[in-house]
């Protein structure tokens, strides 16, 4: 299969960036997003030319690590997956695909592809400690908690943390992320101690941060990689909410 | 406490939420008392009598006045704070993501356009009505020349129904205020906290009944009155 890339190039975060295209030819339609990146970059270097810089780690969806804006979607066309799980037989041969970084003013372009997203760190940071018995390894089932409440928990544990959400968001919020943060452990005995206080420092740094405010479109479940839903965002509001009350 | 209402994103959009269901409410209550002309001119218009410039009209049209500024302040402020999160660069190519309602991505505009057939409506109705009772004055004339009371609706209603533009300007102003609440009604639960999956159906269709009710309930009047203006039975 034969592309036609459109790809964001800035050279580091102070400069201008602009699109430029590039040509990958013979590429195997079992070939991954990320390979065929890959593929280009060799080709680059041979040519003697700076290759494009973008995120990656595990390449099996778990990390958080890849990111890219690929044809209007974060993490590229296909629902519920992270950019490193699609192939390029998902695209048609011969297509022009433009690539794009993360757009967000809370998440400045380091370079090409590459944006710092630690002001998720510094959110997560704020979010401070949950109250676990260290020494002795306890008995799984010395508190129970009801089947609802775990699979809620595990499935908001599923963010992690890429940024699609708040990339994805016309507003450039961040909700969505700390609404699974904020959920995951509010849902369970453990993190529960310390929910008011969590959802407060949490919401009170991602505003510090200069992330937007949340409109509801639910475009970043849409766009989610791990299909977190905005059930969670309504959960934060409530945590928020009553915390606040309580003061 | 008292300031997360200013100074937190979750508490701005709760004063949206709140003055967003306050608005809804009165629109409701405004829209059954539109049905009344429909019915009966004459009791139209003794409920026009009833809201004239008396201190219990004036103080609900001074609160409902603070909620409108309230919700139209706080939009321009929440939607320039999003602009700037957004950053400066934007993508080069946007898609409408699964699931996204377009109205969702547009309040602004939609109560823009909403915001503005309210001003054409005030100048209509209000003007006419409560405004001319404040002067001190008891007769005012329409449009065509006659000249009625302040507390005579029905007659200004009928007049203002008889043009053909007024009625397209105030079914596009119904049909952004439906798309406004197919959005805002079930958010202002969603923002509220108080929403879940099981729920997002059961609200969304709450929303769909709600804002329809509210355009069929106005909309109704705009077309009865120009029927009539049109076949001259009255």
């Amino acid at each position: 299969m034969n592309f036609t890339l459109k790809i964001w190039r800035q050279k580091d975060a102070k400069s201008k960036g602009a699109f430029k295209e590039y040509q990958v030819k013979d590429i195997s339609s079992d070939t991954s997003f990320l390979e065929m990146l890959d593929i280009l970059n060799n080709d680059l270097v041979h040519a003697g030319e700076e290759p494009v810089a973008f995120d990656h780690d595990c390449r099996e969806g778990i990390c958080g690590m890849c990111s890219l804006h690929i044809d209007g979607h974060a993490h590229g066309p296909s629902q519920a997956v992270t950019t490193c799980q699609i192939y390029m037989r998902q695209f048609k041969d011969g297509q022009t695909i433009t690539i794009e970084p993360w757009r967000s003013a809370a998440f400045p372009v380091i370079k090409d592809l590459v944006v710092n997203r630690g002001a998720y760190d510094e959110i997560l940071q704020a979010g401070g400690f949950v109250s676990v018995r260290t020494n002795s390894v306890p008995d799984g089932n010395a508190i129970p908690i009801p089947q609802a409440d775990a699979e809620e928990s595990m499935d908001a544990a599923a963010c992690v943390g890429c940024g699609a959400c708040a990339a994805t968001c016309k507003n450039g919020s961040a909700m969505l992320f700390v609404a699974a943060r904020v959920s995951s452990l509010a849902k369970l005995p453990q993190g529960r101690v310390e929910g008011a206080r969590r959802a407060k420092a949490m919401v009170a740094k991602m505003d510090e941060l200069g992330f937007g405010n949340c409109t509801n479109t639910g475009a970043c479940q849409a766009e989610c990689p791990k299909s977190i839903s905005i059930a969670h965002i309504a959960r934060l509001n409530r945590e928020f909410l009553c915390a606040k009350l309580e003061d | 406490m008292g300031c997360f209402l200013t100074n937190s994103s979750l508490g701005r959009k709760l004063v949206m939420s709140i003055s967003g269901c306050f608005l809804v409410l009165f629109i409701l209550i405004h829209m059954a008392m539109n049905i009344v002309a429909v019915i009966s001119g004459d009791a139209y218009n003794m409920i026009c009598g009833f809201l004239g410039a008396n201190w219990y009209a004036l103080a609900g049209t001074a609160v409902l006045a603070l909620g409108v500024l309230v919700h139209f302040v706080y939009a321009f402020w929440l939607t320039w704070q999003n602009r700037k999160a957004r950053g400066n660069v934007r993508y080069a190519v946007t898609v409408t993501e699964k699931g996204v309602d377009w109205e969702s991505k547009n309040m602004l505009l939609l109560g823009v356009i909403v915001i503005l057939g309210l001003l054409l409506h005030l100048s209509h109705f209000w003007a006419k009505m409560m405004l001319v009772e404040l002067m001190g004055a008891h007769e005012v004339t329409i449009g065509d020349g006659s000249v009625v009371t302040p507390t005579d609706g029905a007659a200004i209603i009928q007049y203002t129904f008889s043009q053909w533009y007024n009625v397209v300007l105030y079914l596009v102003w119904f049909a952004a205020l439906w798309l406004h609440l197919n959005h805002g009604v079930w958010s202002m639960f969603q923002t509220a906290g108080w929403a879940n999956d099981t729920w997002y159906p059961r609200l969304k269709c709450l929303a769909k009944i709600v804002s329809t009710l509210i355009f069929l309930g106005f909309a109704v009047v705009v077309v009865v009155f120009y029927a009539k203006s049109l076949c001259g039975c009255c």
